[in-house]
């Protein structure tokens, strides 16, 4: 199995999107909740901010997270030939 | 295979169609006076027999077709059979309730539950999709190599898995139970009929269009009430978007019951009779209860030697002594419970407002702050828990395995998360309305007219329900109610005022809940057993009908072992669910993840790893949990006050650590695996010989 310079960098580009939306996990997860009661005075159209963030806010995260992930690798799979539709 | 797809969409529009008039039907029959009790047969019977011929459509005796469905389940459906499987009775039944007593706290279910699917989508499921064989044992065997991982692997998807299948056998008895009013043992065995039906005749294959089915009916039966309930109150149809306007209602009712005086006069009560508990407990339980049992004596005695005898009050001295506790073991259970009084079922002291996050107690601000950060860091805890165990849980792992290719997995975490959410972003509105709606039409109502429901819901079961004049003022004050978490989605549909076929559609939906995910668990316990265990390590050479049939036979066996255990009731139901996620968390993800991100990592690493990640968590749970230490393993102090339920924040931990440490001491895995790691990486690699895929066959 040859493993070319294309390979190298589709790997790199999965590992820096997979890296920077593993950000936006934590933060949206941890760091939130712990600074949730710093945050808790903050008003967000009629919920107390933390509270909307964990019963709503963070999981409408989550699912963009991996929508835009799925979306992405889809194209970095055709520009870099590993897509699985092509010919052999 | 867009063709199929398209099948498929119009397949199941047909049968969402065909349920809803079901639906329908059934409503108008109640409308014309059949009893209720028909209307709970025939939503059991109904559904069940729909499960089953869902099975009998399914059948198969292809191997690729039993263990993983063919490969052929296209993104949107693996999506809806990922989560019936995902939500299980804790989650459909359970968490509303939850987040009605728990507050901000509770939250931390929510985000723990759905937020896993980040790690799924971003570290699991793409790659265990190129590897493509049948099992989460099957990789790590693979990429570690040798029997010995894959048996360690086999071994926690059992306990795992196991655990979490005697919670949703449970449910399933309690609601057959309770909807139809057979017994629970048999209720507990009708469920499981339809179970085996369905997953005994087709396999994976079977399960999987099950699941579709079963989401439909559950995301019906849990949508319907919520949104009744917010027309009821708000007069616009979607909570999710307007719960917050009630939050604030809610907020600024809680100050004023708590500050209401009859409120306080009540809580001073359930305080006393909690400090006289305490206290006789101190003296003795056998001692208090003899000296009890005799101050009654010596008082209908001196009633009854006075000059004139009162008849009326040594008919009461009487009734008290007959009613009494029969024997000092009640008689302790009755102590205990008074002393727990004061904080049971939603009748938290101090009340606990349900929008401020981590709400401190104690008596000086020191001690308050203490308290308020040990609830950050267990709520912090705890959702690392659920979240790692999501990403780590072999039944959901293994669906993935399922869908056509690799680019389809991706999309399918998509649709997993996005089917979830939908019921996860509602269940914090609905404990918000529940929680309106109580405020507002049972506080402050005089005891004779307490609304039908809650009437109706004394009657059944009184350790569900119950709402008691402590302070004889004939007015319903908060901590006069005790409600138990499961109610909360129960009652909904007659707090909205619905007829009683939506009652039943939510039974219904409850049932669908819980019959999934115990579907899916036990094909990955009989998996384990059956492609692991037997074929992979004792009887490579067997023939695949001979493997189907073996599996067929695990299948029964784990079914009506864990029947059996469901049967002997064993205690708390969330804490083997909370369990089962840390101990998947602990054995597995560290191992799965570095075997696809580092190549360095390698078979002593991962064997180390997986038994101290395991042993770690075993461990905390074993000599922190009442229910172990009570069994006379010595008690232990917490670790940074970290409850039990999160103690697999320890054992990931410990399991990483240990894997990377011991991958460094060692050699480095040979080529071939290092290739396989490739293999997995890229979707299709030009070239690449390589074929996982078909070795599992």
């Amino acid at each position: 199995m040859q493993l070319t310079e294309q390979h190298h960098t589709y790997w790199r580009k999965n590992l820096n999107i997979t890296a920077i939306l593993l950000v936006i996990w934590f933060i949206a997860t941890f760091v939130m909740a712990f600074f949730a009661r710093e945050l808790a005075s903050i008003n967000f159209f009629g919920w107390p901010f933390p509270f909307y963030m964990a019963a709503q806010g963070s999981l409408i995260i989550y699912v963009c997270i991996i929508g835009f992930y799925a979306y992405y690798m889809q194209k970095l799979d055709v520009e870099h030939g590993v897509s699985e539709g092509a010919s052999e | 295979m867009r063709t199929f797809n398209q099948e498929l969409k119009r397949y199941y529009s047909f049968y969402t169609v065909g349920f809803i008039s079901f639906v329908v039907v059934l409503g108008i029959a109640e409308k014309m006076g059949v009893p209720r009790l028909y209307i709970g047969y025939a939503f059991l019977a109904a559904t069940i027999l729909l499960y089953a011929g869902i099975g009998i459509m399914s059948r198969t005796l292809d191997v690729a077709e039993y263990y993983v469905a063919g490969r052929k389940v296209p993104a949107l459906f693996n999506g809806m059979a990922t989560g019936a499987d995902w939500m299980s009775a804790a989650s459909f039944i359970g968490m509303a309730g939850g987040l009605y007593l728990q507050g901000f706290d509770g939250l931390a279910f929510i985000m723990g539950w759905t937020g896993g699917y980040c790690l799924v989508a971003l570290f699991l499921a793409p790659y265990l999709r190129k590897f493509g064989q049948f099992t989460i044992p099957d990789f790590l065997g693979a990429r570690y190599g040798g029997n010995f991982v894959r048996s360690i692997g086999v071994i926690a998807a059992i306990i795992c898995s196991f655990v979490y299948v005697v919670a949703q056998i449970f449910g399933v008895g309690l609601i057959t139970s309770r909807f139809t009013g057979l017994e629970f043992e048999i209720g507990v065995f009708v469920g499981l009929a339809g179970i085996l039906v369905c997953s005994f005749l087709g396999g994976m294959k079977a399960v999987t269009w099950t699941q579709v089915a079963q989401y439909i009916i559950l995301i019906v039966a849990y949508m319907i009430p919520v949104v009744w309930l917010s027309i009821n109150q708000t007069g616009i149809p979607i909570p999710q978007i307007v719960y917050g306007g009630q939050l604030a209602k809610v907020t600024e009712l809680e100050k004023k019951l708590v500050a209401d005086p009859k409120e306080q006069e009540v809580r001073k009560i359930l305080a006393d009779r909690g400090k006289v508990a305490t206290d006789k407990l101190k003296a003795g339980a056998e001692v208090s209860y003899n000296a009890d049992k005799t101050a009654l004596q010596a008082k209908i005695d001196e009633l009854k030697s006075a000059p004139t005898p009162d008849g009326a009050a040594i008919q009461a001295a009487e009734k008290s002594l007959s009613t009494f506790a029969k024997d000092v073991k009640v008689y302790e259970g009755q102590l205990k419970g008074a002393q727990g009084a004061l904080n049971a079922g939603g009748r938290v002291n101090p009340a606990i407002p349900h929008g401020t996050p981590f709400v401190g107690v104690g008596k000086t601000d020191e001690e308050k702050q203490k308290s308020s950060d040990n609830k950050r860091n267990n709520f912090l805890a705890l959702v690392f828990c659920l979240m790692v165990g999501t990403a780590a849980l072999p039944h959901i792992l293994m669906r993935y395995y399922t869908t056509p290719s690799v680019q389809e997995a991706r999309v399918s975490v998509f649709w997993s998360l996005f089917f979830i959410f939908l019921l996860y972003f509602s269940a914090p509105a609905l404990a918000v309305l529940v929680k309106f709606d109580i405020f507002t039409n049972v506080v402050g109502k005089a005891y004779a007219d307490l609304p039908q429901w809650v009437n109706a819901w004394q009657a059944i079961d009184k350790t569900l329900l119950s709402v008691t004049d402590i302070n004889k003022d004939g007015i319903v004050q908060l901590a006069e109610i005790v409600l138990n978490q499961d109610v909360v989605v129960l009652a909904t549909p007659e707090i909205a005022g619905l007829p009683y076929v939506i009652s039943g559609l939510v039974a219904a939906g409850g049932l669908a809940a819980a019959l999934s995910t115990a579907d899916g668990l036990l094909l990955t316990i009989a998996n384990a057993l059956s492609h692991d265990m037997y074929y992979k390590m004792i009887n490579p050479d067997a023939s695949t009908t001979r493997r189907i049939t073996i599996s067929k036979i695990f299948l029964l066996i784990v079914a009506l072992a864990a029947a059996y255990v469901t049967a002997q009731k064993p205690g708390d139901i969330l804490f083997l669910v909370g369990a089962a996620f840390s101990l998947a968390a602990s054995a597995f993800f560290p191992a799965l993840v570095l075997g696809i991100f580092w190549k360095r990592a390698n078979k002593p690493a991962a064997i180390s790893g997986m038994l101290i990640g395991l042993g770690v968590t075993v461990y905390y749970m074993m000599r922190t949990y009442p229910f172990f230490t009570n069994l006379g393993i010595p008690k232990m102090d917490l670790w940074f006050y970290i409850a039990p339920i999160g103690s697999g924040v320890f054992g990931v931990a410990a399991g990483l650590t240990t894997m990377v440490v011991v991958s460094l001491l060692t050699k480095a895995p040979a080529q071939d695996v290092q290739d396989l790691v490739e293999h997995v990486r890229y979707p299709m690699i030009k070239g690449d010989k390589m074929d996982t895929a078909s070795q599992a066959i």
